[in-house]
């Protein structure tokens, strides 16, 4: 058996997403297509218990949290916050795996599973910070992101096609997919220009993917337009149909 | 962290067994007149009983075979192969010495050392995640040794004839007081915030802590997922100073109190034995304790 659960030294490419915390909508279209893609993709199903009942509850590779941020001199912030498997450089979901299942590939970096080899211990979900990997509830293997692997390379796509799912549906262009090795790609480019992040960088695992912070705002204390209660008196049209109504 | 009932019986009975391991191939002294075949049998046992259990847990344990292959950077794999590396040497230490009533100390201690690595890797499949902050600190594998090594002693007393309970009794529960000592250490450690001193936080986590405080405003989905259910585990903190009495109760005053009294007094040895099932109980609380009260860092997001 081949020691693959050692992490390769360097990856040719490293292929990964930049997430803008600027955009994000939070309109969840990239979790819903991630979950269409993936369910008859790579892998086993993305499986649903008691979908249309009280309890419902199933595996997705993806979801967006909300947080509310406070600054100390201006109004809060809503963040919306896509959360998905970060291809780290240093993924202890790799190394902690007995079995060999757990692998990130040489020559993108792409970190995956072989659902055939996995025996759904658990372990690689409780060593990754950031919650990325979730137990399939009826195959009863890991499943997580896979930047889809099926997708990217998939000549039978259009072009504009092989990106990620999240990628292509997101509306608001929020996501973007690239090679991170290469510094004059896309996602390099917007990383340094906008002060990309990594997420919990304590745990010293370097994620590839990368989120740029919300831009700073422009005139944050300026005051919100009121709504309701007193409103000035309209002009021509509008102010005819006032006074008409009053009158009525 | 999800307290899964399997691993709880599986880092408690093998832990047992393996400790049962150690003091036998050590060499000491075996109560009764030899016992050979009960002693090893119920070390084996053990050690067996608890690692077939952790294979419980598993969504597929018809494949648990694969996991003796990743033993180069994984200490589940390596926990394993140790276990099953330290249980064959034993087998051969124990029928030779059922065969011929011989201990070979080559053997045996060959067996100790396999075992005594055995516990500490299992420790360190927990101590290992930098994710889990209580969990990660060399008091974990500490902990996992001291209570294995009592447990051990503590079988060995429970067997005790006549006029040797005494020793026995006094090592069982000097070895008891020495682990829970470390437990306490430990429990000290986690009391002090350990995800604070990891550095991580909602602000870390999400990166936005720059801006100004985060709180989470709306989780993903309104329901619970795999990741609550398995990390952000809530429920058990509520009681955990009362289940660490319990613990320190049933696990720590118990059995030491009824080692004292086999030492000072003529009461029959068979408490010996009751201070022995009471350690194993006590193990089982400060076993799920371990996993309910540990906080993960995906918490953080939750």
């Amino acid at each position: 058996m081949d020691d693959v659960t050692t992490l390769p030294d360097r990856t040719e490419k490293k292929l990964g997403l930049v997430i803008d915390l600027d955009i994000c909508v939070g309109c969840h279209a990239c979790v819903v297509n991630c979950k269409e893609w993936n369910t008859g993709g790579y892998g086993a199903p993305l499986s649903d218990v008691d979908p249309y009942g009280d309890d419902p509850s199933g595996a997705w590779l993806n979801r967006i949290h909300t947080f509310e941020v406070t600054p100390e001199d201006a109004p809060a912030q809503i963040v919306h916050f896509p959360k998905s498997c970060l291809h780290c450089e240093d993924a202890p979901c790799v190394t902690v795996c007995p079995t060999g299942a757990s692998y990130k590939r040489r020559d993108d970096g792409i970190v995956l599973v072989a659902e055939d080899l996995c025996i759904g211990c658990g372990l690689c979900a409780w060593a990754c910070p950031y919650g990325a990997r979730e137990m399939d509830p009826v195959e009863k293997v890991m499943k997580k992101c896979t930047l889809c692997v099926d997708r990217i390379y998939n000549e039978n796509l259009q072009e504009e096609d092989r990106v990620p799912a999240c990628v292509r549906t997101c509306p608001a262009n929020a996501r973007h997919f690239g090679d991170f090795a290469d510094p004059d790609s896309d996602v390099s480019r917007m990383t340094r220009d906008r002060g990309g992040i990594d997420l919990m960088p304590e745990m010293a695992t370097k994620p590839v993917n990368k989120y740029l912070p919300p831009r700073e705002k422009t005139n944050p204390n300026a005051p919100t337009p009121s709504r309701g209660g007193e409103y000035e008196s309209a002009d021509g049209f509008l102010g005819w149909l006032d006074r008409m109504l009053e009158k009525l | 962290m999800h307290p899964a009932v399997s691993v709880i019986i599986f880092t408690v009975t093998s832990g047992a067994g393996f400790g049962l391991i150690m003091v036998l191939g050590a060499g000491l002294p075996v109560p009764g007149d030899g016992r050979p075949l009960l002693l090893s049998g119920l070390a084996i046992a053990l050690a067996a009983a608890g690692l077939v259990s952790s294979t419980f847990h598993l969504g597929h344990p018809e494949r648990a075979w694969r996991a003796f292959s990743q033993w180069r950077s994984s200490w589940l794999s390596r926990e394993g192969c140790l276990a099953v590396a330290s249980l064959a040497v034993f087998c051969l230490y124990a029928a030779y010495w059922i065969g011929s009533g011989e201990r070979v100390a080559l053997l045996g201690w060959l067996a100790a050392i396999l075992s005594l690595a055995t516990v500490y890797a299992t420790a360190m499949i927990y101590a290992q995640l930098k994710t889990v902050p209580d969990w990660y600190t060399r008091w974990t594998p500490a902990c996992y040794i001291a209570f294995s090594l009592a447990s051990g002693f503590m079988v060995l007393a429970a067997f005790a004839g006549d006029g040797e309970a005494s020793a026995f009794a006094r090592l069982a529960s000097g070895s008891v007081l020495v682990a829970w000592a470390i437990k306490m250490q430990w429990w000290k450690r986690q009391d002090s915030d350990t995800m604070e001193a990891s550095g991580s936080s909602v602000a870390t986590a999400t990166g936005l802590g720059g801006i100004g405080d985060v709180r989470l405003l709306e989780r993903p989905h309104s329901g619970e997922n795999y990741l609550t259910r398995e990390m952000v585990h809530k429920v058990a903190r509520k009681h955990a100073r009362k289940l660490r009495r319990m613990a320190l109760i049933v696990g720590a005053a118990i059995p030491f109190l009824f080692c004292l009294t086999v030492i000072w007094t003529t009461l029959p040895n068979a408490l010996l034995g009751l201070a022995f099932l009471s350690l194993m109980a006590g193990l089982f609380i400060e076993r799920w304790l371990f996993f309910a009260e540990a906080r993960h860092s995906v918490s953080l997001y939750y």
